[in-house]
This record gives structure tokens, sequence and C-alpha cells, in this order.
């Protein structure tokens, strides 16, 4: 919700080091979850609850662990809960923290008509400036992920915004400080990547998980949000995580061809009309008394 | 007008048989419902369509209540074109007349009104822009139910918040089209067109030039015939 701020290196009279210093901002921020390691503690639903400030409604409870079966305007992180059943037979139980994944081409902010209403931040943060947004819905429709929430009172669409006022303070973000096995991780998408890697070939190597990979899908040019899963090749089995998402293809139709289609056929209709008009003119009707159609005199 | 003439149905002659009635005044009030909708929906809705329009939604009162009445007022315009149907229905019929005069729309075009065929009350051409716009608005309102409750459509049914989108704009575009000409017409080419639709009256001429079939119903007059 706030723009990036000037980065403090010292401060005068400070017990410490000065909050944030140090911290380098000069990189594309990412998030790791293993769901390998998550226990669905739901710590991290609390902890984005309570920093960023909304009320809890109540919600619909269907006979699972699940807080509620999607995110909210107020409620941006959400552990889905899936049984599943091994090749095996064993039943396993999924556990996917669900929240907006930052993608670094954003269906939203593509399909968004309202001007600054949706940011991308240098460091991949796609956030929702709630001050510019019109209320449409259009990011909605243009999120693979099914992430952009209406909020009926005030109008506006809300999601989980990577703490971007924190992360511009140099902090990581609320859930990653509550995780308390660790499967949450903040960092340089380099970095993180990297650890994502180290842990997939982990659990391919010594734990069985042969499938194991880490879900950073190329059709949104990859996000900041990235998941170690047992099965990489089935993310579908985690509560519908999409397998290859993209822009819908209506969306990208509409915001590229058909804008270029039909902006031409508009000007290209006042130019038609217009021209008919310079060559052949108005039809003009004599009645009997030398009046035009429409009663006036001639003139 | 006095009071009978509020009432006073389409063919009416008036002013001692010097001009004919052709819009009554509630087909007259239901197109400009129609039309006044029409425009503050072009306009807000090109706002949402180009970022380089948007300034159009700051003239009607910002991007938040443009996108707050775009779907009501749209609901408004969608009960006055039904209310038109249920008027025009009849008389917007394609007939063996508007097919003879389809032949010779290059004519119409060009001005060289002489060549063609007469016929009824509405030509070839208005009864397209008719149908467009009939079809035009049942489209857009599917599609804008559906881009206004778009939460309201599940995630296993989400083709359909992309359809909606795909549908509503392509509907838009079709309808800006007919939209322009209709204006063109109404106003600088076809000269007696606006004051017929504002004030409801044509002289005998102009009903005699234009909608020769519906002038000879209405007057019993056949000496144009040639």
């Amino acid at each position: 919700m706030s723009q990036a701020t000037l980065e403090i290196k010292r401060m005068s009279g400070h017990a410490g080091a000065a909050p944030g210093a140090g911290a380098s901002r000069d990189y594309d921020v990412c998030k790791v979850i293993d769901t390998t390691t998550c226990i669905g503690c739901k710590a991290c639903e609390v902890a984005c609850l309570e920093w960023n400030g909304y009320p809890f409604t109540p919600t619909l409870f269907d006979n699972t662990y699940q807080t509620m079966p999607e995110t909210r305007w107020n409620y941006w992180n959400l552990i889905k809960f899936t049984e599943h059943i091994n090749d095996d037979g064993n039943l396993m139980w999924l556990m996917r923290k669900d929240g907006c994944m930052h993608c670094e081409e954003p269906g939203c902010l593509e399909a968004c008509p309202a001007d600054a209403a949706i940011v991308q931040f240098a460091n991949g943060i796609v956030d929702f400036q709630q001050d510019h947004c019109i209320g449409c819905g259009y990011c909605v429709s243009g999120c693979p992920f099914n992430i952009p929430k209406f909020n009926p009172e005030t109008k506006k669409v809300y999601k989980c915004t990577l703490c971007s006022d924190r992360v511009s303070q140099g902090l990581e973000p609320a859930c990653i400080k509550s995780c308390p096995t660790g499967c949450l991780h903040f960092g340089s998408k380099d970095d993180m990547t990297a650890l994502a890697q180290k842990r997939a070939t982990q659990l391919r190597e010594h734990s069985g998980h042969k499938n194991a990979g880490v879900y950073d899908p190329a059709g949104i040019g990859g996000t900041h949000v990235i998941y170690v899963l047992h099965d990489a090749s089935n993310p579908e089995a985690y509560s519908g995580l999409p397998k290859n998402p993209t822009i819908p293809w209506t969306v990208r139709i509409w915001k590229g061809p058909l804008k270029w289609i039909g902006n031409l056929a508009i000007a290209g209709g006042i130019i038609g009309v217009t021209l008919h008009y310079l060559r052949f003119g108005p039809k003009v009707v004599d009645d009997d008394r030398g009046k035009n159609g429409d009663g006036h005199e001639r003139r | 007008m006095s009071g009978a003439d509020v009432a006073m149905r389409s063919g009416a002659v008036t002013h001692g048989g010097d001009r004919i009635l052709r819009y009554s005044l509630v087909e007259r009030v239901n197109h400009w419902i129609a039309g006044l909708t029409y425009i503050y929906l072009l306009l807000t809705g090109l706002a949402f369509w180009s970022p380089y329009l948007f300034w159009m939604a700051v003239i009607f009162g910002g991007g938040p209540a443009s996108r707050f009445w775009h779907p009501w007022i749209g609901l408004v315009f969608f009960v006055s074109m039904m209310w038109m149907y249920k008027m025009w229905a009849e008389d917007m019929r394609t007939t063996n007349a508007d097919l003879a005069w389809k032949e010779k729309v290059g004519d119409y075009i060009r001005n060289q009104d002489d060549n063609l065929p007469p016929i009824g009350r509405f030509n070839w051409g208005q009864k397209q822009y008719f149908w467009v716009m009939f079809w035009g608005i049942i489209l857009l309102l599917i599609s804008g139910v559906g881009l206004w409750f778009v939460e309201g459509i599940p995630w296993s049914l989400r083709y359909l918040r992309y359809a909606a989108v795909i549908v509503h704009v392509g509907a838009s575009l079709i309808t800006i089209g007919a939209f322009i000409i209709h204006v063109y017409m109404g106003t600088a080419m076809v000269r007696g067109g606006f004051t017929s639709i504002v004030r409801g009256e044509v002289s005998r001429a102009w009903a005699k030039k234009h909608h020769r079939l519906w002038y000879e119903k209405v007057t019993g007059d056949t000496s144009a015939r040639r």
C-alpha cells in the first residue's frame, strides 16, 4: 500500500543499528512456500490479519480444517487443505498457503483500466492502490489465481501486498516472521530460487518424492511467490493450483489486437461519415412551399 | 402541443394537413431515454476502454462514480430498448419492399434518392440499426451482469468471467459503429430526421420522399405514385 521510502542508514541517538540499515532493496524479492514442511498451523494467517489490521468476519465452515473456502478482501493469506491419496494408497495432507503470487506479468495489472490503481514495484511486488481503484473488478477477471477480492462496502479491490509497507522498510513480510517451521522464506529471487531448488533436490534424493520440484510458472513470466511441491508434476492436487497459468486469452485479445481494431474502427467510422458529408452532403427535401423537410426556411 | 396530441399515434395528420406526426410523444420520450442513457454508457464505457479516454470518467464524477452508475444506467437503457422493441418490433420486420430498397442502397448513399423504390415507415438501414442495438443490448446485459457480479461466478466456471469481458467489449464496439452512423444520418445527413424525433412531425414532402409507402398508408394519398 505504500510507496518505497528513503532507506535510513544511520540514526542519531538510537540504541543499536538503524532499523533496516544495510538492507538491500535493489533486487527482485521473493517468498518461498515449502509445502512439504508446512504443518497448517495458520500462524501466517493470523500474522497477516494482525499486521494488515482488517476485521475478521464470520466465515463459512465447510467441515474441513480450512478457515474459509477462499481468500477474502480482508483475508489475504489462507492455507488450503487437501486430503490427497498417494500412488501407494496412503493418505497425505497437502497444505498450501494461498495468496497473491506477485506475477512478473500480472493479469490484474494488464486488465485494470484505472490510472495507477495497480502498480508493480521494481522489486516485483504487485500492489493495489485503493486510492485509485474504481472497483470495476476487471482484475478479478484478469487473475489466473482467483486472488483479487471486492469489498462491497468500500467498492475497492484488495489482495496480499507482500507487505510492501514492511519490505520498503527493510522488514520481512508478516507471514514470514510468524512461521514456526521455517517453511516460509523471504529474500532475493535468485537466492530463494536456489533455496527452493536445493530443497526440491533434497526431497527427490532423500525422501522418495521423485517428482518434487519448484513451482515458478513461466506462462506469467515467473512469480515472486514460489512453491516447493512434493509433486511438481501435479500442482492441481494442491487445491487447484493451475498447472500452466496464463493471463486469460480473452483479456489478452481485449487488451491487445482488439484495442487496435476497435480504435481504428471508431476513428474510421467518424472519418467515414465526415467524408460522406463532404462528398455527398445532406438529403434535403423541398416541399410544396419551398421549405426544407424540417419545416425551416431554406437558406 | 395540446393534450390530445400526447395520446396521438404516429401517422396522424396535423396542422390542417400540412404536417404528419411521425413519432408519438411516447416514442420520442423513449427514444431519448435510450439515446441519453446510451451516450452516458458510451462515454463512461470508453473511459474504461482506454487510459487515453479515462478523462471521460472524470466529467461524470470520477472513475468510482462512473463505475457505480454504469451498470444501473445500463439497466435503464435495457428497459428502454425492450420498450422500444414492444413499440416498434412490428414496424422493424424486413419486408419485400426493404429488400428491393436494399439492392439500391448505393443510390441512397450517393443521395440519388429518385432511383429508390418506395418503402414503409422505416427503411432497411434503420431496421438494421434497430436490430443491431436490440441484440447488442441483450449481449451487453448478459455479459454486463457477469462483469458486475464477477465474483458471483464460481472459480470452476471462470471461463464465463473471461467470456463476459470479450463479449461486452465486442458487442459495445459493434453498437458504437452503428451509433456513429445513426447520429450522423439523424442529424447531418437526413435533414428533417432530427426534428422529427424531437418534435415528432415531418412535412408531407418529407414523408413522401423518404417513406412513400408509409405516407400513402397514413394519408390515403397515392397521387405521388408514378
